[in-house]
């Protein structure tokens, strides 16, 4: 289907609307934890969130035990069920990074553990491969999101920005140095903690129009290509949060203009956009060098 | 009363006690170096200290006006700090934050005392650049004066000198002695740089599993233990 196609029809403009409204909130959302999460060496802690959040919407797509009918409105508790299924397994792997099993070992038993077990729970069923596909790199037709879980996700989406920014000097001085921010009295565990959950839930809100594989790049790509070209903590924020939603905005065109796939499209623009900067910094750095030379 | 009064404190990991029989006192002015070899138990003394660890017998008790939250820690650079992206302003104010009272953003007094120190420790120009890209002494004065937005009293600081070459080493030196005698912050330094360290103490505590000297510095020089530590170095 193409842009004039969903622009004649009323219907479909709604359901791209409500499409871009949770993109544009979870980019955000995803963007500012990553820098967070990068910072700390935890990048791949996306990757074993999401992929173990594939087993749950495995589990949840196979039965159906989560969606009701309640007089005659069909009503699913599928979203709360993945979501408290990974933030479990968040809170898990935060503790194993402090215990003897290695952090990154955790990540990786979750995340390939995950996928295997999803897609057991899918061929055991007999459900045919279109779907293991569309839950592992997103809808490739712009899917439906039922208002409910649409209301769901702006209040969770708007919730995690307001934490943010309430936050922020502790989330910087938690990131910087946990030990130091322990020791002036701030409850360093307590934002640890904190963010993982947020990011569970965040991970959890994009799967569905990303994919499980895809959604993690939402979280480390606009932190690696802002730390590139940025010198504060404040301005790799602003430029992370801009970058994640301006790809998010052009990768979600293209998707809808060429019918591909959402998660691979704006994964592919951010990787696009990651290189760019990349190539931004390293001229910077060539004119930088040569003036300190000359001068 | 002493700012500090440690009581017959054990530390224990696991159940496993690491460091025991530790009894000492800091009062207000006091320079006490605490030294020992590599896993002699001064890390997780210093952790006990700032309340970063649970502690496994005895007591260590505030007075004077100081509270536990209070310190003004100096820690060792860490790895994940190496390419952090932040300004060197953005670091010293986070200083402040652990003061109790909650606000989502730095207030007017919280950034006037950043400035102060700042100064005081002369990186004014440094404010604005990037953290990761500072000299490794440079790096030391920014964490130093992040470390004194958090305390009015005491510093404890983590092998200050690590990494450091010597001639930033003696400017480093002299910086924390010039806070000790004409700023009448009171000092606790970890360090394995003994002939360096202890020059401009008042105290030392030196461990190893337990404290094998406690006292005064001139007291120490000519102990066995000082002796033998500093290998004929003691002046």
């Amino acid at each position: 289907m193409s842009i004039s196609d969903i622009l004649a029809n009323p219907l479909m403009t709604t359901v791209v609307i409500k499409a871009i409204v949770v993109g544009f909130l979870v980019s955000l959302c995803s963007s500012l934890l990553g820098v967070s999460l990068v910072l700390k060496r935890f990048s791949m802690i996306g990757d074993g969130l999401s992929h173990f959040g594939f087993f749950a919407v495995a589990i949840a797509t196979v039965t159906g035990i989560f969606d009701f009918t309640i007089g005659n409105k069909p009503f699913s508790l599928a979203l709360e069920f993945e979501m408290l299924v990974v933030v479990i397994v968040a809170i898990i792997l935060l503790r194993l990074k402090n215990s003897k099993t290695k952090g990154d070992a955790a990540i990786a038993i979750f995340s390939t553990a995950g996928i295997a077990l999803g897609s057991i729970v899918y061929n055991a069923t007999g459900n045919n491969t279109m779907d293991v596909c569309t839950s592992l790199f997103g809808s490739s037709n712009i899917f439906t999101i039922s208002d409910a879980d649409l209301g769901f996700s702006v209040v969770l989406c708007v919730a995690i920005l307001i934490f943010f920014v309430l936050f922020y000097t502790r989330i910087f001085a938690v990131t910087f140095d946990s030990d130091f921010a322990a020791a002036t009295g701030i409850k360093s565990n307590f934002y640890n903690t904190f963010i993982a959950i947020l990011t569970a839930v965040t991970i959890v809100l994009g799967m569905k129009m990303m994919g499980a594989i895809m959604v993690s790049g939402l979280i480390i790509f606009p932190a690696l290509a802002a730390m590139r070209v940025c010198k504060s903590f404040k301005s790799v924020v602003i430029v992370s949060a801009v970058f994640s939603v301006v790809c998010f905005l052009i990768g979600f065109f293209i998707a809808c203009t060429l019918s591909f796939q959402t998660g691979p499209t704006v994964v592919t623009v951010d990787v696009a956009a990651f290189i760019l900067f990349l190539l931004i910094s390293k001229i910077k750095a060539k004119i930088n060098g040569k003036k300190a030379f000359n001068s | 009363m002493a700012l500090i009064t440690v009581k017959d404190l054990a530390l224990a990991y696991e159940g496993h006690v690491v460091a025991g029989d530790i009894s000492f006192e800091v009062n207000s002015g006091d320079y006490l170096c605490i030294v020992g070899e590599n896993g002699s138990g001064k890390t997780t003394l210093m952790k006990a200290l700032l309340g970063l660890m649970k502690i496994h017998a005895g007591s260590i008790t505030f007075g004077d006006g100081l509270t536990q939250t209070q310190i003004g820690y100096m820690p060792q650079r860490t790895d994940i700090q190496k390419d952090f992206p932040a300004s060197c302003k953005e670091v010293v104010l986070s200083g402040t934050l652990g003061n109790g009272k909650f606000h989502p953003f730095y207030t007017k007094e919280e950034k006037q005392r950043a400035q102060k120190n700042i100064a005081l420790l002369g990186i004014e120009e440094l404010q604005n650049k990037s953290f990761q890209n500072l000299s490794g002494g440079q790096q030391q004065r920014v964490l130093l004066a992040r470390a004194l937005c958090a305390t009015e009293k005491l510093i404890l600081l983590d092998e200050p000198v690590t990494g450091l070459d010597p001639l930033v080493t003696a400017e480093m030196y002299a910086i924390i002695k010039e806070l000790n005698e004409k700023h009448g912050i009171t000092v606790i330094m970890i360090s394995h740089d003994i002939a360096g360290a202890i020059d401009a103490a008042s105290h030392v505590l030196h461990l190893h599993h337990k404290p094998l000297f406690f006292g005064k510095k001139e007291d120490y020089l000519l102990a066995d233990v000082g002796r033998d530590f500093l290998g004929g170095e003691a002046k």
